[in-house]
């Protein structure tokens, strides 16, 4: 349980600073064009898909997390792994 | 009348040396192969004595005798127990199951005799 | 115009309608169904963040500004990166230590302070003011648009103002609503789930409207978009520099996202609902990115309601802030202006109520409460229930925020825009950011530290932004914001000469300047006070405490004083839980408790969570006889908790290990009593073995001996059983001996190279006669040429003839039929021999190997001694190889074993 939340940490962190990059000067000039996008203004659109985009990762990070926190979250065991496929004796 | 006596081992050899023991004596003889068809001829034949092994397959000796003395019809039965387990727990569990006597295997034939001539006077 | 007995009544039946769900929210939770318990419902709390400023504002400030609405929603995002690291450990503070306001968490950090929770109350109330105005702007402008038109003049007086009975009427509604009970529990489950329903309704009021914009007035977004670029001004709305070319500000821009972010943390209403309000901090992993989304959901829209209310109303044909009102309003249908005014008033209430409620608990434990403590005798003289004293201090809290927001509503206001109001507020809690996360961080920080930090930060806040936007009022003198006293360099706006940046981000700067400065400078120049060392610790270390914990109290209390104080704050049935959960967890009777530290700790959490840490603090330390704490005794007491936490480790570590030391000797009992009857079986089974022949040889060789007539044949038959029941004898004697041998690793072992074929040949031509008495068939299945094994050749042959003469005995009398089949397989030489005899039964299959089994029937079965399998068994394994027994689906027993095949052998 510790181990994940160890590892949740730095990368809740680069996220966050990769947030404030692409939401700031001078990343956000990229975007900041007289053009049109699917009929749609360049800027607007690029920022409600940007946060969207984070949104998303933030929703798998924290899901992925929760579910490996979670009490009955045991890992997967294949039934047949165990088993000597050589058909040795009974 | 002869005295009627049942021999229920499962052993061929065994049967054979009290079968020719007891006729020797001018005893009628029964014989029976296992527990299960030992009770059957006890029902059937009444015997006035039962030579019974303590290890058979089907039901054991033991559980033979239980039936037996359970049973009010066949009261005037005596069972003499073979076992060849001298072991203190197996006489304390034919006591238990009602025996009147035991031997245990291997006996001698001529204290066996004694003992079943006792049995049947 | 719809009638404004209709709009007040939608109102007050909406209003009701929130009762309802609060009273149904407060009874689950009493019946232990909470309905505000699960992730989504805690998220959709969260979205209190969403005012009247958002619903209403976000529209004006995307018409003047086109994005620049979006940072204060783009800095919530990316705070929600942190939630699980921040918030979760705030959460978990807050709920150890039982804090129920921002003001109590620092207070609480810096050695429970009241005085720092006092300054953090009225920054607070001075800071969050405008942000209360801002809202009964809303109200009264939205029931404007509704019920009496737009641009109507505003009332000269205030009594004859609508706003002024809006406020009043929000004012009850709080107080009804957040101090309904007499309750001190920190946490208000039907209040929450009324918020989550408010979230709820003005999210779909704000996408309805956004969607009858759209798609209702014109033909989605493109359509917008198009007609948009025709208008020149419009074109640009789109661009960062949408206030003209070169005009963005990015310091702006960056200024407002960070301040959003702190804002989302640091508002009381949001450190209500998120840390106090929270029942299971695994909700925030969920929340974290549920919240974000629903930010981006009512955002979506404001954008084309900015552009559709130009394109309708034209530039400055109405007010931009109504916009989402006036829109359905000028197309006739009032039915969705309605639900529109409903959402926003579920956005202006939804705020009013909860950081209502939050500042009045503030004013409450940390204004009000300290100052009635200072007052000699109080807490001694009034021995009753304080709960209703409490609760009315906090009614009248209530009230007198919301009168203190109308009245700057009234000064100052009604000139602003519903945003640069709001940021106001955002940048007076911004200045708890240092004392708050560096308290949560850093052990260093102290309470002068925080102090200084926190008044010097507040001062400029005040001076930088708070006095210009009050300046309008007239209450200052014409020039003052140029050159203040004369001085231009004092200019709020400007200070020492400063230009360049916008209003906030000047007064950002300087304000964070000084406080963070202030903040670390005062903590690292003086010392930590003990009680503030101890706080530290146990505030940075939240999450490495176990179950000894220290306790940083010294002195002397009695029950009676502990007890009385805990009934008037707790009420009865609360303290007298709490001294039976104490007497539980201590394993004293009730009566005999000792007024020890810990017992002294729990009561004062309690408490706190009532009156607040730094008040819970002084009542406590009133009815106590306390020894001053040191640093000495705080080192000390650490020093005697992680004694204690050693302890416990190592104690924990030998009960492990004793319990691992037992298990194992109980698995040995097991296993030498298991091998025990193992033994007890074997001995009784050769008994057995070894009685039978012995009987039969006994028994005919006694009468015999007694029978001088016998008669010659019978003679003749005796003497050959006996003869054959000795050789049986001999044979498990020795077969006994054997296994013996081989299982004690006594046996000796030859190894040569061995050819199973040969061998297999033969052992068919020794066995040859048994099969030939049987009538059975056998069929030998050789390859022609297999790899050598090096091995034992005797004990090998022995293996094969005990198979052999197995099946043999097992075959039945007539159609016979065996088989033995070698082949290589792998690296293996396998060897099987099949039958055709009745098989082994299931039930007999697992014990097949061991000694004196005998499958089937015993009547049934041919002489053996039982030991033969076992014997062949303890053989292969003994020569490196393995046998088993293979069901056979037609019935009969296959027995096979196989022996390694020794790589670079000779084949």
């Amino acid at each position: 349980m510790r181990r994940g939340r160890r590892k949740d940490r730095p990368v809740l962190i680069a996220l966050v600073c990769a947030g404030f990059m692409v939401f700031n000067f001078p990343l956000m000039l990229v975007w900041d064009q007289r053009a049109s996008l699917f009929g749609l203004p360049m800027l607007p659109l690029m920022l409600f898909a940007i946060w969207a985009g984070l949104i998303g990762l933030l929703a798998l990070v924290s899901e992925r997390g929760a579910r490996r926190d979670a009490p009955d979250g045991k890992p997967h065991v294949d039934e047949n792994g165990s088993r000597d496929e050589g058909g040795g004796p009974r | 009348m002869t005295a009627r006596v049942l021999i229920a081992d499962d052993e061929p050899n065994i049967v054979l040396s009290l079968q020719f023991m007891l006729k020797r004596e001018g005893y009628e003889v029964l014989v029976a192969r296992d527990g299960t068809e030992a009770l059957e001829t006890i029902r059937r034949e009444m015997p006035r004595l039962v030579l019974l092994d303590g290890m058979m397959p089907g039901l054991s000796g033991f559980e033979v005798c239980e039936a037996v003395r359970a049973d009010p019809a066949l009261e005037g039965v005596r069972i003499l127990m073979l076992t060849a387990k001298g072991r203190e727990t197996d006489i304390a569990r034919g006591t238990g199951a009602g025996v009147d006597d035991y031997v245990t295997k291997p006996f001698s034939t001529r204290e066996l005799m004694a003992r079943i001539r006792g049995m049947l006077a | 115009m719809i009638p404004p007995a209709l709009v007040l009544a939608t109102a007050f039946g909406y209003l009701l309608l929130l009762f309802a769900i609060a009273a149904f929210g407060d009874r689950r939770a009493a019946q232990g169904r909470s309905i505000i318990a699960n992730p989504w419902i805690y998220a959709l709390s969260w979205g209190v963040y969403c005012t009247g400023w958002t619903y209403f504002g976000s529209v004006e400030r995307a018409v003047s500004g086109g994005v620049w609405f979006l940072p204060i929603y783009l800095g919530p995002m990316l705070a929600m990166f942190l939630a699980w690291i921040v918030v979760r450990k705030m959460v978990r503070i807050a709920r150890t230590y039982r804090i129920t306001s921002i003001a109590d968490f620092i207070a609480s950090r810096y050695g429970k302070s009241p005085l720092l929770a006092a300054l953090v109350t009225v920054i607070t109330v001075v800071g969050v003011l405008p942000y209360i105005a801002l809202q009964l702007k809303a109200a009264s402008a939205a029931y404007e648009v509704l019920a009496i038109g737009q641009g109507a003049e505003r009332a000269a007086v205030w009594w004859a103002d609508g706003t002024f009975y809006v406020a009043l009427m929000l004012a009850a509604f709080s107080i009804v609503f957040g101090t309904r009970h007499l309750d001190l529990s920190e946490r208000h489950e039907g209040l929450v789930a009324a918020v989550a329903f408010e979230s709820a309704v003005k999210l779909i009021a704000f996408l309805a409207v956004g969607i009858f914009v759209t798609w209702g007035l014109f033909d989605g977004m493109g359509d917008l978009w198009r007609r948009a670029q025709e208008l020149p001004e419009l074109a640009d709305l789109m661009r960062l520099d949408a206030q003209g070319p070169g005009s963005f500000g990015h310091t702006q821009w960056f200024a407002m996202t960070a301040l959003a972010m702190l804002a989302v943390l640091l508002l009381p209403r949001q450190f209500q609902v998120m840390v106090v309000e929270c029942t299971d901090e695994n909700h925030i992993r969920r929340a974290a990115w549920l919240f974000p989304l629903y930010l981006l959901l009512i955002n979506v829209f404001v954008l084309p309601v900015a552009v559709g209310g130009i394109l309708i109303f034209g530039q400055g044909g109405a007010d931009p802030e109504t916009f989402v009102l006036a829109l359905p309003m000028s197309q006739g249908a009032t039915a969705l202006a309605l639900v529109v005014y409903i959402g926003g008033l579920s956005a202006v209430t939804g705020m009013l109520i909860v950081e209502t409620i939050a500042i009045a608990t503030m004013i409450c434990n940390d204004l009000v409460m300290p100052a009635l403590l200072r007052r000699k005798g109080f807490a001694a003289r009034s021995s009753g229930d304080l709960t209703r004293l409490l609760l009315n201090i906090r009614r009248a809290a209530i009230l007198f925020l919301l009168m203190l927001g109308y009245l700057y509503f009234r000064i100052a206001g009604a000139g602003h825009a519903l945003v640069s109001i709001g940021l106001i507020s955002f940048a007076a809690v911004a200045q708890f950011a240092p004392a708050l996360f560096g308290g949560m961080y850093w052990r260093g920080g102290t309470r002068a530290g925080a102090l200084a930090g926190m008044l010097g930060g507040a001062l400029v806040w005040a001076y930088t932004l708070m006095l210009p936007s009050v300046a309008g009022a007239g209450w200052l003198p014409a020039g003052f914001l140029q050159a203040p006293f004369g001085l231009s360099f004092l200019a709020p706006e400007a200070l020492f000469g400063l230009h360049g940046f916008d209003p906030l981000t000047h007064s950002l700067f300087w304000s964070m300047l000084v406080n963070i400065s202030l903040y670390v400078g005062v903590s690292l120049a003086g010392a930590q006070s003990a009680r503030d060392a101890s706080q530290a610790l146990l505030f940075v270390d939240v999450f490495r405490s176990t179950g000894a914990e220290p306790i940083f109290w010294r002195g002397r209390a009695s029950i009676g004083d502990l007890r009385g104080l805990a009934v008037r704050l707790l009420g009865t049935d609360r303290a007298e839980a709490l001294f039976r959960d104490h007497a539980r967890e201590t394993g004293l009777p009730a009566d005999a408790l000792t007024p020890d530290a810990r017992l002294v700790d729990r009561i004062e959490r309690q408490i706190a969570g009532a009156v607040g840490t730094a008040s819970a603090r002084v009542m406590v330390a009133s009815v106590a006889q306390e020894e001053p704490l040191t640093i000495d005794d705080v080192v000390q007491i650490l020093e005697e908790a992680s004694q204690v936490r050693i302890y416990a480790r190592e104690l924990e570590e030998k009960s492990r290990k004793l319990e691992a030391a037992t298990a194992e000797l109980r698995a040995l009992n097991e296993e030498l009593k298991s091998l025990d009857q193992l033994k007890d079986d074997f001995m009784s089974s050769v008994t057995h073995e070894l009685r039978t022949p012995l009987t039969s040889i006994r028994a005919l060789a006694e009468l015999m001996h007694d029978t001088p007539d016998i008669d010659p044949e019978e003679r003749a038959e005796f003497i050959r059983i006996i003869v054959s029941e000795s050789e049986r004898l001999g044979r498990l004697v020795n077969q006994v001996l054997d296994l013996a041998k081989i299982e004690a690793g006594m046996a000796e072992w030859t190894s040569a190279e061995v050819d199973m074929r040969a061998l297999a040949g033969d052992a068919l031509r020794a066995t040859a006669e048994l099969f030939r008495e049987k009538g059975a068939l056998v069929r030998a299945h050789l390859p022609d040429e297999v790899p050598t094994v090096r091995s034992d050749a005797d004990r090998l042959m022995q293996v094969l003839m005990n198979l052999l003469s197995n099946a043999a005995k097992f075959v039945p009398d007539t159609g016979g039929r065996v088989d033995l089949i070698l082949r290589r397989h792998g690296n293996w030489l396998e060897l099987r021999v099949q039958d055709n005899g009745p098989g082994v039964p299931p039930a007999d299959r697992a014990a097949i190997f061991d000694k004196f089994r005998q499958a089937g029937e015993v009547a049934s079965r041919p002489p053996g001694t039982g030991l033969g399998l076992p014997i062949s068994r303890e053989i292969v394994n003994n020569l490196g190889g393995e046998m088993w027994l293979e069901h056979q689906p037609d019935g009969g027993a296959c027995f096979a074993f196989r022996l390694p095949i020794e790589q670079g052998g000779s084949t």
